[in-house]
């Protein structure tokens, strides 16, 4: 049996991919389900696996090629399989995205907004390089979902969508724990906490050295795979979507000391102030269905499930993994999983699910002391959140000043999905939740 | 209770019947005056003397026709083979006479016989000695297949075997001939057929297997039970009637399976427990029933082609790994 080896789509926004390196000569026996290759896509770097089983063949692109997605770049198949034919033959059978350049999309168009497709589960993001946050849409790779008849049935009683799971089994196929994971706790303890960066978490502290002048009169710097998506996205982000903003200044005086009791607690996970922020949102968004919404050209998709998007910020620029059912999860697992996330984000270590799918974004620049900002909405969610530092500062109260701490949150909301009120009053319900922290315990 | 061999205990259960019932003879090559090939009829002649332990030329289709004569008649033979691998000479008189009669007669004829004898690999047998025969007999309407793995095993199935009514093809090892174990002395004991016994107790697994890799899996499950995988494991004991609700209710606990078998394994045992499993608790597997059988090939006489040949505890551990994604 003859197998294909196509450069796969990872993302909405891929076009092309590059190969790294292949983990399987030329000659080498493959098994379904093996890693042949590693493929740099614009997220990031991704395992890819074989479909089918055989002797690898023919590597028709080597390390560092750069192709565009379908295009053919191996071929598995049995040793007595007659593959000259396609060893040679251009790509142009596949796909025909490969002789023909690809139809550019009108700038102005709004992206199409995917339905839920299937999630390939075969797909494992490795180190190396970062995953960009802008291109958080569903992946788009059509195909059903590998699982065992327990871990359906497992996940039709536990409500958990198999599409948005990674599968841990042979070929990516999802078996019961991984769907017990997905619907009970955190996939593992919180990673011990690296070093701290410096530049993230103590910029105050950090020596201020301005470096000596270059030389050269500028650099002209090639753009990542992250920068490319992020400048291909950002356009089709800002510009047709109508933005407003909303912002709100929330009294963090009992949500802070609410923190600090909570993490006082022996043996309870660790609470930020984003982690309150991030279910006080979950809370509002079910509340305010109206703004976990997304504009689908035709009509508008409201979601009942609060999967929230975190901003995570690398070196190399953004990232937002995705925190699943925020709605219904305790604040201490909101607390893990996004601590975990963040973490693996930062080591590059996100699987594509856990990048995609969330129908809300939360950004926080609070750590390098911003009073407030506003933020790009990611599509096609219908709103983001952007959030400042908390500082203290003089409050007026009942006709006396004192002490108080504030946190400025600006809600960035599509005028095509909602209207001012309906943002308001989000912000309000997140603004009471925050002030009346109790509740997020309830 | 005594300890005593899986021969011994074989032995008692035809000397327990012989005396029970007087219908009930054996007969068979080396039978009398030699005890037994593997001695399993020993001091029987001298208990019971030469009408009902009767030596017989070396001609299996021979003795086998005499038997289910015998049987049609009334009595109940207990017909030994030297060795399974010699049934084939039978196989017509057992799959076509003794299988079918009670049918073609239109139930005027039921052939209460037993065959009995060793079977499957053992050591250095080679490629004519070594064959796991039962897969010629499962595949027969009207036959029930027996394959006790310990010595109580061996005595209250026997006993079962020569009390049914039916043909039953009831086979030994010969690697097992020296296992002991406790074996209840009573002579009303019997096990049913059709009964499978859970023989270690398990959450992740279920490793499905009799005789010899019945034993090999209670070391594999040690083996893995230092890594945390804890394997249960069935002995079907007996072929046909299959125990499957034992099985499937030990599948749905565990959610996995392996099956073991000596013989070559297509279209093996293996196959119709896979089958069957997958047909009745497919929404309880957590992995596809994986199968570790011998190698499609003759049995070689050289030592190390025989381990090769036959399921070793690296690929049953292997195999258990693999559906525990371990």
């Amino acid at each position: 049996m003859i197998t294909k080896v196509m450069m796969p789509k990872l993302s909405d926004a891929m076009e092309t991919g590059k190969v790294i390196q292949w983990l399987k000569k030329e000659g080498e026996p493959v098994k379904g389900g093996d890693v042949i290759a590693e493929i740099e896509t614009d997220k990031a770097n991704v395992e890819l696996e074989a479909f089918g089983s055989g002797v690898l063949r023919k590597i028709l692109v080597q390390p560092g090629g750069q192709v565009p997605v379908g295009e053919l770049i191996g071929i598995i198949a049995d040793p007595s399989d007659d593959v000259s034919g396609l060893a040679t033959a251009p790509v142009a059978a596949n796909l025909g995205v490969s002789s023909a350049p690809a139809p550019s999309a009108p700038l102005v168009a709004v992206p199409d907004h995917e339905t839920y497709r299937s999630v390939p589960a075969t797909r494992t993001v490795v180190p190396a390089t970062r995953a960009v946050a802008v291109a958080a849409a569903p992946v788009p790779v059509a195909g059903r979902v590998k699982a065992s008849p327990l871990a359906r049935k497992v996940a039709g009683q536990a409500g958990v969508d198999l599409r948005l799971i990674q599968g841990s089994g042979p070929g990516g196929r999802i078996v019961r724990r991984d769907v017990e994971a997905a619907a009970t706790a955190p996939r593992m303890a919180p990673p011990p906490v690296p070093p701290a960066r410096p530049a993230a978490s103590v910029p105050a502290r950090a020596a201020f050295v301005v470096p000596p002048r270059p030389e050269a009169e500028y650099d002209d710097v090639a753009l990542s795979p992250i920068r490319t998506a992020i400048a291909k996205r950002m356009p089709l982000a800002k510009a047709p979507i109508p933005h407003f903003y909303v912002t709100a200044d929330v009294a963090m005086d009992r949500a802070w000391a609410l923190r600090a009791e909570l993490n006082a607690l022996e043996g309870q996970p660790k609470v930020s102030v984003n982690d309150l922020i991030i279910k006080a949102c979950a809370l509002a968004l079910l509340k305010n269905p109206g703004v976990n919404a997304s504009f689908q050209g035709q009509g508008i998709r409201v979601h009942h499930r609060a999967h929230i998007g975190v901003a995570v910020a690398l070196d190399e620029g953004l990232i937002t993994p995705v925190l699943r059912d925020c709605d219904v999860k305790p604040l201490g697992q909101i607390a893990v999983e996004s601590r975990d996330l963040a973490e693996r984000a930062r080591g590059g270590k996100l699987r594509v699910p856990e990048m995609t799918g969330a129908t809300f974004s939360i950004s926080n620049l609070g750590m390098f002391d911003v009073d407030e900002f506003s933020a790009i909405i990611n599509p096609p969610e219908g709103a983001i959140l952007a959030v400042g530092s908390v500082v203290e500062k003089p409050v007026v109260e009942n006709g006396e000043v004192r002490i108080g701490r504030r946190v400025k949150l600006t809600l960035s909301c599509d005028h095509r999905v909602m209207d001012g009120a309906m943002g308001a009053r989000f912000l309000q319900d997140v603004k009471r939740l925050l002030q009346e922290p109790l509740r997020l315990l309830a | 209770m005594a300890v005593m061999t899986y021969r011994e205990a074989l032995n008692l259960a035809l000397r327990e019947e012989m005396r029970r019932d007087p219908r009930v003879f054996v007969m068979g090559e080396e039978v009398g005056l030699y005890d037994g090939a593997y001695k399993v009829t020993q001091g029987l002649l001298r208990e019971f003397g030469e009408r009902r332990v009767v030596d017989t030329p070396i001609c299996e289709s021979g003795f086998t026709g005499v038997g289910i004569g015998a049987a049609m008649l009334g009595l109940r033979p207990v017909i030994e083979m030297m060795t399974f691998n010699f049934s084939i000479l039978a196989l017509d008189q057992i799959v076509n006479s003794a299988a079918k009669m009670l049918y073609m007669s239109g139930g005027q004829y039921n052939i209460p016989i037993v065959v009995r004898g060793p079977g499957g690999p053992a050591a250095q047998l080679a490629a004519q000695h070594s064959q796991s025969m039962e897969s010629y007999f499962y595949h027969v309407p009207g036959l029930k297949v027996v394959r006790p793995s310990t010595p109580a095993d061996a005595k209250g199935l026997l006993k079962s075997a020569i009390r049914d009514d039916n043909p039953v093809i009831f086979i030994e090892a010969e690697t097992l001939y020296a296992v002991k174990g406790e074996v209840p002395e009573d002579p009303d004991f019997t096990i049913p057929l059709g009964r499978a016994a859970v023989r270690r107790e398990g959450t992740d697994v279920t490793v499905i297997a009799y005789m010899g890799m019945m034993y090999r899996a209670l070391e594999v499950a040690e083996e893995l039970s230092k890594d945390g995988i804890s394997v249960e494991i069935v002995d079907p004991r007996t072929l046909r009637p299959m125990d499957t609700e034992t099985i499937i209710g030990s599948v749905r606990k565990t959610h996995r399976a392996v099956v073991l078998e000596a013989g070559a394994g297509f279209a093996g045992m293996g196959s119709e427990i896979a089958a069957f499993i997958t047909e009745s608790a497919f929404d309880d597997l957590d992995a596809p029933v994986e199968r570790v059988t011998g190698e499609n090939a003759p049995m070689p006489y050289a030592k190390n082609l025989e381990v090769l040949k036959t399921p070793s505890r690296a690929k049953i551990a292997a195999a258990i790994r693999k559906v525990c994604y371990a």
